[in-house]
């Protein structure tokens, strides 16, 4: 009623302002608009100024690291940069049999006046793309201080490998200082002799088969969760209080728990001399020589996983279906709806909003695990992640690869995201 | 006044940290027994000697990756670090570590070699100084194999004669030229088959007819462990790790010498680190002839250096947070001594740095199928 009132009192000196009578003015004469004006401007820089430590955070920690992961996941500097000399004279090359002298010798040349940091570079690029060129370009290096014109024969009198093309169209493909190569050794493909972009063989394709290991398997952990942790989530919201309060417990005392700790406590379980198999072997189950593996595979990943992503099924769950009226339910079977269809049409409705935000949680958390498929994965259960990690202690262009799959992998989630958003809504989501 | 003391001690405490900054050197190494022998033989002199304080960080297992982002960041804290020579070779490759002119660096021997010639042929690098030289071999557990156990690298694909899993190390490096050696390849022709796509596809093929019945270990403490707890009859390993169970825990291991592949682990030093010629006078002292034969006190593992052998003596054990000298020789547990020695092969750090990528990737690609 008060507010009303307010509203109205204020109508008629809105309106004076509008139809240009004098304008209204503060107690100490200034315009309202621009004292108003003003007035707001302090308190969206307050504003600003609070928000501004997390905003910096994470520009710095967040933001500024992701654009640079990105950038040098693309970066090429080490030929263009390194052999400048060859990288002019080989433009005129067209790429079919041999290059002239010119290249040769600007090759040479740039030989000598590069150091071993600089030469040992462009000799870890080019070997990430030919295996072997490393020598070819090291051994050079120590020899080309003594090496003569013709430079074209000195260098393959050198090393055989100069008077191959491959080399050459190598170097002359890599001189462009931004490069797809990490990216698509990172989705399994590479370019041929001919510089066209193919299928890597087979024997060597590996990222392209973790990509969708990863991704079935995260699709499967979520729908393990939704499976386990529904009914319990529907348990806990319908219960007394009092025992519900114990169940939370239940729920929570595992969730505070390191994850390290549940990993370990699995292994206990599920090794081949562990709980479970011990248990089978003492029920005559299985016989000594039949112990089941149940850990460093697949199934070890996914069963250590699922346990450990389950709370964050169903604390969403819980947090809406304690919202929901029983008597919602109760007024359809009223009207004759089954039980089943009470739950069909009406509660599992209403619960969507949580499930789907557990989904959302639960399966971008599982796309970029780490650590438990690296202690219970084995070699068939690893994710993209451990493959990642791999990479990065390995050499330069290991490194770059690692940025590249790292970035497929956050465009990934990205994609999930935005299809989610498409299909679910995420405003319509309930975290808790 | 508890406040004063308080602020007094800190004063000191950064008064004395402060003069102490220029005495100390910081030192990366792999940890454990290791590092422990390290300090028994060139720190603990060393400091006792110069008063320059060592400090140790166990990050070699990181080296390479550590090093490059603390040279890319312009801050590198790490004076020295012990690392494998293939990766001491990427790692000089990129430009990230100093070039060592050895002669002028190094001690010569006591009776006066220069370094150069003293050091076991092909282990100096032009960054790196070799330390020790160890082996990866295959060890067995005695009790799985009452009437003996496998004498051949063949022997240990000879799954009906030898039944049992095996452990291999999470590398294509070694298990690839063993699947070679297993195959009928000559040792000395190894690399060159490897070299070229038959021959890898051979060595796949090799490890594959055994697949089934391979576990992988990714850290050095782990085979021990597997063969004691029967996980494995036979495994890869470390010849320290196998010496220190079965000498110092009494396990039932023994040792195959047959197609062990040997290795030198060293010094680097970080371009951009500290004080030179404090670090050169640490090398100095650490590597010279007597300082790796007092390691090998220690550590089952054989110095660098020629003119240490004769001086490597009986083990040292510890008891009691002290050192005790023991009974036991240690010159026929090294990995360099003639009748452990003969069927040896030198690991191809060469070849490595140019195949590894390609053969990790296809190694994955296996391992994951």
């Amino acid at each position: 009623m008060t507010d009303t009132a307010a509203t109205a009192g204020n109508i008629p000196s809105g309106r004076a302002a509008g139809t240009g009578a004098a304008p209204l003015t503060t107690a100490d004469g200034q315009p309202l608009k621009v004292a108003l004006r003003r007035a707001n401007r302090r308190a969206r820089r307050n504003a600003m100024l609070l928000v501004a430590p997390l905003f910096l955070f994470l520009l710095f920690t967040y933001t500024i690291p992701i654009v640079q992961m990105m950038t040098r996941s693309v970066m090429n500097p080490e030929i263009a940069g390194y052999l400048p000399n060859t990288t002019e004279a080989i433009e005129d090359w067209d790429g079919e049999g041999l290059p002239g002298e010119a290249v040769f010798a600007a090759m040479v040349k740039d030989l000598n006046a590069g150091g071993r940091s600089t030469i040992g570079r462009v000799a870890a690029r080019l070997n990430a793309e030919l295996p072997g060129a490393r020598s070819t370009m090291m051994g050079s290096m120590r020899a080309a201080e003594d090496l003569q014109a013709p430079f074209k024969e000195a260098l393959i009198a050198d090393d055989d490998d100069w008077g191959e093309q491959r080399i050459w169209r190598l170097i002359k493909r890599e001189t462009r200082t931004l490069t797809p190569a990490y990216y698509l050794r990172a989705l399994d493909f590479e370019y041929n002799q001919d510089g066209e972009v193919v299928a890597r063989p087979p024997s060597m394709q590996v990222y392209r088969a973790i990509f969708w290991q990863t991704a079935w398997m995260s699709a499967l952990i979520t729908f393990l969760t939704i499976l386990l942790g529904y009914p319990v989530a529907h348990l806990l919201a319908t219960l007394p209080l009092k025992s519900a309060n114990l169940l939370m417990i239940l729920v929570l005392l595992p969730f505070w728990t390191s994850l390290l700790v549940r990993t370990s406590a699995w292994i206990v379980l599920l090794q081949q001399n562990g709980v479970v198999n011990e248990l089978l072997v003492f029920l005559h189950i299985v016989d000594d020589d039949g112990r089941i593996r149940m850990i460093y595979n697949r199934i070890g990943t996914i069963v250590a996983m699922t346990h450990i992503l389950l709370p964050f099924m169903i604390l969403p769950l819980y947090s809406v279906m304690k919202t929901i009226p029983p008597s919602l339910t109760r007024a359809a079977r009223s009207m004759g709806a089954t039980p089943l269809r009470a739950h069909l049409t009406v509660y599992f409705p209403l619960t969507i909003p949580g499930l789907a935000a557990g989904v959302l949680l639960v399966f971008i958390l599982a796309i970029g695990y780490y650590i438990t498929p690296a202690l219970v994965g084995g070699e068939s259960g690893v994710f993209i992640s451990n493959l990642i990690a791999d990479r990065m202690t390995g050499s330069l262009s290991q490194l770059r690869l690692a940025l590249a799959l790292a970035t497929i992998l956050l465009v990934g989630v990205l994609v999930f995201y935005w299809l989610f958003n498409r299909l679910v809504g995420v405003e319509r989501l309930k975290f808790g | 006044m508890l406040k004063q003391i308080a602020l007094g001690t800190t004063i000191s405490v950064v008064a004395l940290s402060a003069a102490m900054a220029q005495d100390t050197l910081t030192i990366v190494s792999w940890g454990g027994a290791y590092s422990m022998s390290q300090l028994k033989a060139y720190d603990e002199p060393y400091t006792e000697k110069t008063g320059v304080e060592i400090l140790h960080e166990d990050k070699s297992n990181q080296a390479l990756a550590g090093i490059r982002s603390q040279v890319e960041a312009g801050n590198v804290s790490w004076d020295l670090v012990d690392m494998l020579q293939a990766d001491a070779q990427r790692a000089c490759d990129e430009g990230l570590l100093v070039e060592i002119p050895h002669d002028e660096w190094l001690a010569p021997a006591p009776d006066g070699t220069p370094p150069t010639e003293d050091f076991i042929d092909g282990t100096l690098g032009d960054c790196f100084v070799p330390q020790i030289l160890y082996a990866t071999m295959f060890a067995y557990n005695t009790d799985a194999f009452p009437d003996g156990g496998p004498q051949t690298i063949a022997d240990v694909w000879d799954l009906e004669k030898f039944p049992g899993t095996r452990a291999l190390e999470k590398i294509p490096q070694k298990n690839l030229e063993w699947a070679l050696i297993a195959d009928g390849v000559p040792s000395d022709e190894v690399y060159d088959v490897l070299a070229t796509k038959e021959g890898q596809d051979r060595a796949f093929a090799k490890l594959d007819s055994i697949k089934d019945h391979l576990i992988w270990w990714d850290a050095g403490a782990q085979p021990p462990q597997l063969l004691a707890d029967g996980e494995v009859t036979i495994a890869t390993a470390y010849n320290g790790r196998i010496f220190n169970a079965a000498v110092n825990e009494g396990q039932p291991f023994e040792i195959m010498w047959d197609g062990q592949m040997f290795e030198v682990d060293g010094w680097v030093v970080p371009v951009d680190t500290g004080d030179e010629d404090a670090i050169k006078e640490y090398l100095n002292f650490a590597t010279d002839t007597q300082r790796l034969a007092d390691q090998a006190k220690y550590i089952s593992y054989a110095p660098a250096r020629k003119s240490s052998v004769d001086l490597v003596g009986n083990f040292w054990k510890e008891e009691g947070g002290k050192m005790v000298e023991t009974d036991i020789d240690m010159k026929p547990h090294m990995p360099t001594t003639p009748e452990n020695f003969k069927n040896a092969i030198q690991f191809d750090t060469e070849f490595w740095a140019d195949y590894g990528d390609a053969l990790e990737e296809r190694f994955n690609a296996w391992l994951s199928s």
